[in-house]
C-alpha cells in the first residue's frame, strides 16, 4: 500500500481520503495484533526475569542476613518480634499457623482430591439399624474443585505472605544498620489511615471481587475441561471428571454431516456480532440526532422532551421490556390494533419469524438506547466550542457541512472508548433478548442441550445451557471462555487502534 | 436544521435566496417540535397502555384494545391476596441496603485508583478490564452453590442477594473514578501540606465535591436490584417467599398464567415503576452527569 504525506493527502479527493482511512484501518490490524503479541512476550520475559530476581533476593537475603532473618525463613514474623515490630510479627505468625493448621484438616484432603475429583460416587448400601437400602454419599466433585481451588488461592497467599515477611526482614535489618528506628505498631497503625491509606480502602472491595468474582471465574474456566452436568453433578448421581480438552473438541468438530455444533456457534456468533454492531450504531446516531434536535436553538420546553424520553431508564426494563414483548405479540396489542383498522389480513410474526424477530429486537433496542445516548451526547454537544460552528459558518459551511466536520469527528473522538464498551456490552446484553423474545423462534441448528431460538445471543444460549434439566455447564463454559476471547480480541484491536486512547494523567 | 446562529457577518451564498434565515428556522423549528411530539409519544404510548390496562376491570386477558371498557381498582386490590407485597418488601429491603453498602465500596475503589499511586495499580485495573471481559452469567452457578450451602438461597435469597451483589461491585468503579479524575490533584496538595492525613482529605475534601457522583452511584445501586431476575431467580429457585419483584412478575407472564394475571402484572408493573422511576426523574441531574463523564472518560 502507498504511505501518503500528509500534503498529498490533503490532496486527495474527498472519497479517496476515506478509502484511505479504512485502507488504514484494515492494514493497521495485523500490525496491532503483532504489536499484541509482542507486548504478551515482552511481558513473560519481564515476569520471568522478575521471578529470578526474586529467588536471588530471596538467596541474598537468607546467606546475608543476622540468624533472626533466618529463623523467619521457617516461622514467619519471628523477625519482626525480635526486633520489636510485634503487631507485625503476630498477624505474620497467626497467618501461618492458620495456614498450617487449615492444610492439615482440610486443605490436603482437597488438594489430594483435585487431580481426580473424588473416587467414590454415591453408594446403596445396606443399613442393619434400619434394615433397608439406603443411598450413601461420598465424594463432591463440586466441593473439590471449589475447594481445592480455594486451597491452591490460599497456598498462593501463603507464598506471597512469606515473602513479603523476608522483605520485611531485609528492610528492617538495613533500617538497623543505618541506626535509625523501626515503625511501632502504633506508627503501623496510623499509616493505615494516611500514607498506606490505599490497603484499607482496597481491603474490602478486593476480597469481595476475588472472593465472589475471581474465585468462581477461574472455577468455571476449570468447568469447561470436565464433564460435569445435569447427569454428572458430583454428588447425588455421578461424580465428573477432567476431561481435557473434549468439550472443546466437540464443539468445534462435531458433526453428523448436515449439521455441526461448529456451524450453530458459527451462526449465533455471527447473529451477536450483528446484533452488537446495529445496537451500538442505530443508537448512537439516532440518539445524537435526538440530542441536537432538542438541543437545538429556539425548541422550546427542552426538560420536558428530555424527561419524556429518560422514562424508559427509570421504569425497571423488566417491566417495561415485558409489557413490550407482549404488544408486539400476535394477539398483543400492535396487531390488534392493525387488524381493527383493517390494515393487515392476519397477525404479523414479529416474534414467530426470524427475520422479522431480529428486526424488531433491534428496533425496540433504540427505543430502549436513545436515551441513554441522548443524555450523554447532550453533555458532550454543549462542551464543543462555539468558535469551531462560527467559524466553518463565516467559511460558508451549512448544517450539513457543519456536523460531517465538526459535530462527528469530535463526537467520535471523545467517545470511541464508549463505543467500544458498549458494543461488547451489548454483545452481552442479556437482559433485552430474554426478556424479549427469550431467544424464540425455534432454531433449526443443533445445539448441545437447551432449546436455541433464532434471536439467541451467546450470552442467552450459555444461560440456556445451564438451565434445563440435563444442564451442560461444561458448555455453557466453554462458550463462555469462547465469548471472552471473542470480546478480549475486538476490545484490545480497537482500542490500540482507537485515536482517543488517552493518558489518564492528563485530566488531574 | 442546526443554524446555532443568525447574525452572521457575511451570509454563505446558498443560503441567501428564496427567503430569510429567520423565516428558514421557524420552519424548522416547527418541523422539530413536530418531530419531537412524535417522538415523545412513541416513547411514551408503552407506559401509558400499562397504566391505562392496570385500570381495566372487565376481563384479565391481553386484548387487542388499549381503554378499558369498565374502569376500577380491582386489579390493585387483588394483588394484595397474591404474594406481591412479599415480593416488593424483599426487592426494597435487598435495593436500600445494596445502594448503601455498594456505594460505600465503589467510591473506596474508585477514590483510591483515582488518587493513589501505589506499585501494582495499573496491574490492578488491567487485571479487573479482563476480569470484566468474562460473561458475569458464567458465575452464576457456582455462586448459587455456594449460598446454598451457607443457606442463603430460597427462603433466605435476600441476604445471598444483597451479599453478592455488594461484593462484586468493586468492579463497577469506572464512572466514579473518572468523576475523581476531575478533581484537581492541587486541593489534596494543599491539605497534605496543611498536615490532613489522607483519611481526613478523603472525609472533608473530597467527599463534599463529590455529591454528584455519590447520588449517581446510589441512584444506579438502587435501581439495579428492581430490575435483576436472572440471578434472583437462580436464587430463590422457585420458593415465592424469596423472590423479588422481577422473578414473581416474570413468572405470571408464562403460558399457564397470563390469561388470569395479565392486567395483575400491568398493576403490579405500575406500583413498581412509580417510586423508581419518581426517584429517577427527581435526581435526573446526577444521573446525567453520572453517565456523562463516564462515557467521556471512559
Amino acid at each position: 500500500m502507498k504511505k501518503y504525506s500528509d500534503l498529498e493527502y490533503l490532496r486527495l479527493p474527498k472519497w479517496k481520503r476515506f478509502l484511505y482511512a479504512v485502507i488504514c484501518f484494515f492494514v493497521g490490524i495485523p500490525g496491532s495484533i503483532l504489536g499484541l503479541f509482542k507486548k504478551i512476550g515482552l511481558g513473560i520475559v519481564k515476569f520471568l526475569t522478575g521471578i529470578k530476581n526474586e529467588f536471588v533476593d530471596i538467596g541474598t537475603t537468607f546467606t546475608n542476613g543476622d540468624w533472626k532473618t533466618k529463623v523467619s525463613f521457617f516461622i514467619m514474623g519471628f523477625g519482626n518480634i525480635a526486633r520489636g515490630q510485634i503487631l507485625r510479627g503476630l498477624l505474620f505468625f497467626i497467618f501461618e499457623v492458620v495456614f498450617i493448621v487449615y492444610m492439615i484438616f482440610a486443605g490436603s484432603y482437597w488438594l489430594s482430591m483435585l487431580p481426580s475429583l473424588g473416587l467414590r460416587g454415591p453408594e446403596v448400601v445396606y443399613d442393619p439399624i434400619y434394615d433397608a437400602y439406603v443411598t450413601e454419599y461420598f465424594d463432591n466433585s463440586f466441593k473439590i474443585l471449589l475447594y481445592g481451588v480455594l486451597t491452591l488461592f490460599f497456598i498462593i497467599a501463603l507464598i506471597y505472605t512469606w515473602r513479603i515477611n523476608i522483605k520485611q526482614n531485609k528492610i528492617s535489618e538495613q533500617i538497623i544498620r543505618s541506626g535509625k528506628k523501626l515503625r511501632s505498631g502504633k506508627d503501623d497503625l496510623r499509616s493505615l489511615v494516611d500514607d498506606q491509606f490505599h490497603k484499607t480502602l482496597l481491603a474490602l472491595p478486593l476480597t469481595g471481587i476475588i472472593v465472589f468474582t475471581m474465585m468462581p471465574i477461574v472455577f468455571m474456566i476449570l468447568v469447561a475441561f470436565t464433564n460435569y452436568d445435569g447427569a454428572h453433578n458430583g454428588f447425588s448421581n455421578n461424580l465428573f471428571t477432567w476431561v481435557g480438552l473434549d468439550n472443546f473438541n466437540s464443539l468445534l468438530s462435531w458433526s453428523n454431516g448436515e449439521v455441526s455444533y461448529a456451524a450453530t456457534f458459527g451462526e449465533v456468533l455471527t447473529w451477536t456480532l450483528i446484533w452488537a454492531f446495529f445496537a451500538t450504531f442505530t443508537n448512537y446516531f439516532l440518539g445524537m440526532l435526538v440530542a441536537m434536535m432538542i438541543n437545538k436553538k429556539g425548541i422550546r420546553i427542552k426538560k420536558f422532551w428530555r424527561t419524556c424520553l429518560v422514562f424508559t431508564i427509570a421504569v425497571p426494563q423488566f417491566i417495561s421490556l415485558l409489557y413490550v414483548s407482549k404488544m408486539f405479540a400476535n394477539n398483543g396489542l400492535i396487531n390488534g390494533f392493525l387488524l381493527n383498522l383493517g390494515l393487515i389480513e392476519k397477525a404479523l410474526p414479529f416474534w414467530t419469524d426470524t427475520t422479522w424477530a431480529r428486526i424488531t429486537v433491534i428496533i425496540i433496542n433504540i427505543w430502549i438506547g436513545i436515551p441513554y445516548l441522548m443524555l450523554i451526547a447532550t453533555g458532550i454537544l454543549m462542551n464543543i466550542p462555539k468558535d469551531l460552528y462560527e467559524s466553518a459558518k463565516v467559511d460558508g459551511a451549512g448544517p450539513f457541512m457543519q456536523y460531517t466536520k465538526i459535530t462527528l469527528p469530535y463526537m467520535l473522538f471523545v467517545t470511541g472508548p464508549y463505543l467500544l464498551t458498549s458494543f461488547t456490552s451489548n454483545m452481552n446484553n442479556f437482559n433485552v433478548i430474554y426478556l424479549l423474545t427469550g431467544g424464540a423462534p425455534t432454531s433449526t441448528l443443533p445445539s448441545p442441550g437447551g432449546n436455541l431460538g433464532d434471536t439467541d445471543l451467546l450470552i442467552t444460549w450459555l444461560f440456556k445451557l445451564t438451565t434445563f434439566e440435563e444442564a451442560k455447564y461444561y458448555m455453557a463454559s466453554v462458550i463462555g471462555i469462547l465469548v471472552f476471547i471473542v470480546v478480549a480480541i475486538i476490545s484490545l484491536v480497537v482500542y490500540n487502534l482507537l485515536p482517543s486512547t488517552k493518558n489518564e494523567e492528563d485530566f488531574q | 436544521m442546526k443554524r446555532k446562529n443568525n447574525q452572521l457577518p457575511e451570509l454563505p451564498p446558498q443560503a441567501k435566496h428564496h427567503m430569510g434565515i429567520k423565516a428558514r428556522n421557524a420552519i424548522s423549528n416547527t418541523f422539530i417540535h413536530i418531530l419531537l411530539v412524535i417522538i415523545t409519544i412513541i416513547w411514551l404510548v408503552p407506559f401509558v397502555c400499562i397504566i391505562l390496562q392496570s385500570f381495566r376491570v372487565e376481563s384479565t386477558h391481553m386484548v387487542g384494545y388499549v381503554i378499558p371498557k369498565d374502569w376500577g381498582l380491582d386489579n390493585y386490590i387483588a394483588l394484595f391476596d397474591t404474594d406481591f407485597p412479599k415480593w416488593y418488601i424483599n426487592t426494597l429491603v435487598t435495593a436500600i441496603i445494596t445502594a448503601l453498602l455498594q456505594t460505600v465500596i465503589v467510591l473506596c475503589m474508585s477514590y483510591t485508583l483515582s488518587r493513589f499511586r501505589f506499585k501494582g495499580r495499573k496491574l490492578l485495573m488491567r487485571f479487573m478490564l479482563i476480569l470484566g471481559m468474562f460473561p458475569g452469567m458464567l458465575t452464576m452457578i457456582i455462586l448459587y452453590r455456594v449460598l446454598k450451602d451457607i443457606g442463603m438461597t430460597e427462603a433466605n435469597a435476600v441476604p445471598g442477594l444483597i451479599l453478592v451483589y455488594i461484593a462484586s461491585s468493586g468492579m463497577g468503579y469506572y464512572v466514579s473514578k473518572g468523576f475523581f479524575d476531575t478533581i484537581p490533584k492541587s486541593l489534596d496538595e494543599a491539605a497534605r501540606i496543611d498536615g490532613a492525613t489522607r483519611f481526613q482529605i478523603l472525609t472533608k475534601v473530597i467527599l463534599p465535591l463529590a455529591k454528584p457522583i455519590v447520588i449517581y452511584t446510589i441512584l444506579t445501586a438502587f435501581m439495579a436490584p428492581w430490575g435483576d431476575f436472572v440471578f434472583a431467580r437462580y436464587v430463590s429457585m422457585n420458593v415465592s417467599s424469596g423472590m423479588n419483584v422481577a422473578v414473581g412478575l416474570f413468572s405470571w407472564l408464562n403460558k399457564d398464567m397470563i390469561d388470569g394475571r395479565y392486567t395483575m402484572f400491568c398493576a403490579a408493573g405500575v406500583l413498581v415503576a412509580l417510586p423508581v422511576a419518581l426517584l429517577f426523574i427527581f435526581l435526573q441531574k446526577y444521573y446525567v452527569e453520572g453517565v456523562t463523564g463516564g462515557a467521556v472518560k471512559g
